[in-house]
């Protein structure tokens, strides 16, 4: 459908030094504080990390759909759907033509509550009829036989008579589905996709997360999946980011990352995850302490009240940079950047 | 749909049977009836009664039977479309009612008509651009019209129309059109008059609404079925209209069967203030003189017309809303 897509310099989206803040009562919430990442043509990263740790807003900022008292306070989000100059999504007015244009037709997203997603006052088919209409020429019938089409492509039996079904006739995963078909309506470059399966069931989930990599396959989009589920990282991944309180502290493909995790960070949260056989007297092992809240961030790396090779006097003071550790990688400790600790020979 | 209005209408037997218990009764609770106010009246004055004339009158209105037997005396004549005769008035409760009705009915709708007109551009507004300086100014004159009583409303404007603008505001009628058969003219006094009460009455109704908007649609806005048009690219202006609003009509069409009731009963002290001739005054004078047949028939057509209206209300909602129609669980 989309496979021809031209080459061009640079990935599809690439996020640098994003900043997003909340300015509320209480004080500056720091939710996202210079992350950086991109997603290349073709690939699906996932952006992994605890409740809390500004996946979501991340994501959100790439659409313009932070809420008040939400902004954008720094960075850039470009963006290179093809031909032409990249598009900086972070200095867009989120109310412009050019974001609502982008908005469903060259970037879609998919939702964490899929029966919360759907108007429950109109019908599925409506939604989803809007949505084709807003980004392609095409006539009611037209856009109505499209819409069958898409919910026939997401596994919806029946979609002929599903089209008049309201969201709360549906269970959730076939919500989900139908969301999936709108989000797809008119071919995006990119899927957005922020934990699309932690309200579903398991079996549910397998089966939605197998439809999106499908799905992915036959149109050649990108997907950018946000989730704390490591497993459906291991499944769909081609690049991983790891994010804790607001920033990315390692990134790099899946398979180095799950078997050679460097930021002391993502082997804690790879150790957390439970094993089959691993013995029945022996206890999970857990990250210690709790994710601090955004606006009460520890000095210097955020990271250092709980990691177990903190070293004293260096993360609770500076920030860490951002240090290459292979091909595509980085992590954000100052165990890899040797001008900060010299051979302290940790871990 | 269909099953679901025949499944109302049923329920609405008992319910009708239960108000006119309710209604008999109440006319029956103060201690005596209309004849000894008419006693008390004619002995305040000076006049002499005599025994047999009330003894007469007693045995003519059936006053004298046991309870149950007037009650069925009323009802049977109610279901036959007879009333009653009016004690105060000497004619029938039906054309007295008929008399006054068509202007009730002008007034309540022409201020509901007003109260949503004017309720929902600013509610929506005062939502959309929540804590700018319009919504705060909507939000001040909104709190303003809920607090301000009615009656005081009209005294005020009342005074200020005489002394300012030597005007007369009460009535829906200059004294000479009063009287007169309709035409074109009246037409247009009644017009010139009717916008009074409408400001009065619409205040606090106005004032209730937009808050009542506001809150539901600042609810809705945050939804993720918001977000996710938003995210599709609904344009900002169509998002609103088409998705939040829509939900937050529902408390609006479930109380717009209110107004059937309202049509007879509303507002009795403000019409009283205002000397209007619609029927709230009408109930307030039949309750003191014990006029029992005319105020309990317009209390029982007060209390079918909201049951009515609860039934036309419930209708309209299942049409709008489909979690109604269909059953949500």
């Amino acid at each position: 459908m989309s496979a021809a897509r031209p080459d061009h310099d640079g990935p599809l989206l690439e996020i640098d030094g994003l900043a997003t803040r909340f300015f509320t009562r209480e004080g500056t919430v720091r939710a996202v504080d210079g992350v950086s990442l991109s997603v290349p043509r073709g690939a699906t990263v996932c952006v992994v990390g605890e409740s809390g740790c500004g996946k979501s807003v991340t994501a959100r900022s790439v659409l313009g759909l932070v809420d008040e008292p939400g902004r954008i306070v720094g960075g850039r989000i470009l963006w290179r759907p093809g031909d032409g100059d990249p598009v900086d999504l972070a200095a867009l007015d989120p109310n412009s033509e050019r974001m609502r244009r982008i908005r469903g037709g060259e970037i879609s997203m998919v939702f964490q509550e899929p029966m919360a997603s759907l108007s429950p006052m109109h019908t599925v088919g409506s939604q989803l009829v809007e949505a084709i209409r807003l980004h392609l020429p095409l006539g009611r019938a037209e856009a109505h036989d499209r819409a069958v089409d898409l919910l026939r492509r997401v596994g919806i039996p029946r979609p002929e008579e599903r089209m008049d079904a309201y969201s709360f006739q549906l269970s959730g995963g076939m919500c989900q589905r139908v969301m999936i078909a709108i989000a797809l309506a008119c071919d995006p470059a990119l899927l957005i996709a922020d934990e699309p399966t932690t309200a579903l069931d398991v079996t549910t989930q397998a089966r939605i997360i197998d439809l999106l990599r499908d799905l992915q396959a036959q149109s050649g989009m990108s997907m950018l999946f946000i989730t704390h589920d490591l497993g459906v990282v291991a499944e769909i991944a081609d690049e991983v980011v790891v994010m804790y309180l607001g920033t990315v502290v390692e990134r790099g493909g899946v398979d180095e990352i799950f078997h050679d995790p460097k930021h002391p960070y993502t082997r804690a949260l790879l150790g957390s995850v439970p094993r089959m056989g691993a013995g029945s007297r022996q206890r999970l092992t857990t990250i210690r302490g709790t994710v601090p809240h955004p606006s009460d961030r520890p000095a210097g790396c955020p990271f250092h009240p709980r990691c177990d090779a903190a070293v004293a006097g260096v993360c609770d003071r500076s920030d860490p940079p951002d240090v290459p550790v292979g091909p595509g990688r980085t992590a954000r400790c100052v165990l890899y950047d040797e001008a900060a600790v010299p051979a302290s020979g940790v871990v | 749909m269909l099953t679901f209005i025949a499944r109302r209408c049923l329920f609405m037997v008992p319910t009708l049977f239960a108000i006119s218990v309710v209604a008999f009764v109440i006319i029956q609770l103060p201690p005596g009836d209309y004849l000894t106010t008419m006693v008390t009246r004619l002995e305040a004055e000076g006049q002499q009664v005599d025994e047999a004339m009330l003894e007469g009158l007693r045995e003519r209105y059936g006053l004298g039977r046991p309870v149950h037997e007037q009650y069925l005396a009323w009802m049977s004549g109610i279901v036959q479309g007879d009333f009653g005769q009016s004690f105060e008035y000497g004619t029938s409760v039906s054309s007295l009612i008929a008399d006054r009705l068509p202007l009730s009915i002008v007034l309540t709708v022409s201020t509901l008509l007003a109260t949503w007109l004017i309720a929902f551009p600013i509610g929506l507004y005062s939502a959309v651009r929540q804590y700018s300086a319009g919504d705060y100014l909507a939000t001040m004159i909104g709190f303003l019209g809920l607090a301000v009583p009615n009656f005081l409303i009209a005294l005020g404007l009342m005074y200020v129309m005489h002394t300012v603008f030597g005007y007369s505001v009460g009535g829906l009628f200059s004294p000479e059109y009063r009287d007169a058969p309709w035409s074109v003219a009246k037409l247009g006094d009644l017009a010139a008059h009717l916008w009074i009460p409408i400001v009065v009455l619409g205040t606090a109704g106005t004032a209730g609404l937009i808050r009542i908007l506001r809150a539901n649609v600042l609810d809705e806005v945050r939804k993720p079925y918001v977000v996710a048009a938003r995210a599709r690219g609904v344009p900002e202006r169509r998002l609103v209209l088409k998705y939040p609003l829509r939900v937050a009509l529902n408390p609006f069409v479930s109380t717009v069967g209110w107004v059937l009731p309202a049509l007879l009963s509303g507002e009795v002290i403000v019409a009283s203030v205002l000397n209007l001739p619609t029927t709230g005054p009408l109930l307030l004078g039949a309750l003191r003189s014990q006029d029992m047949y005319l105020a309990g028939s317009i209390i029982l057509i007060v209390s079918v017309l909201t049951v009515v209206g609860t039934l036309l209300s419930d209708i309209l909602l299942a049409w709008l809303d489909p979690r109604v129609r269909l059953g949500y669980r």
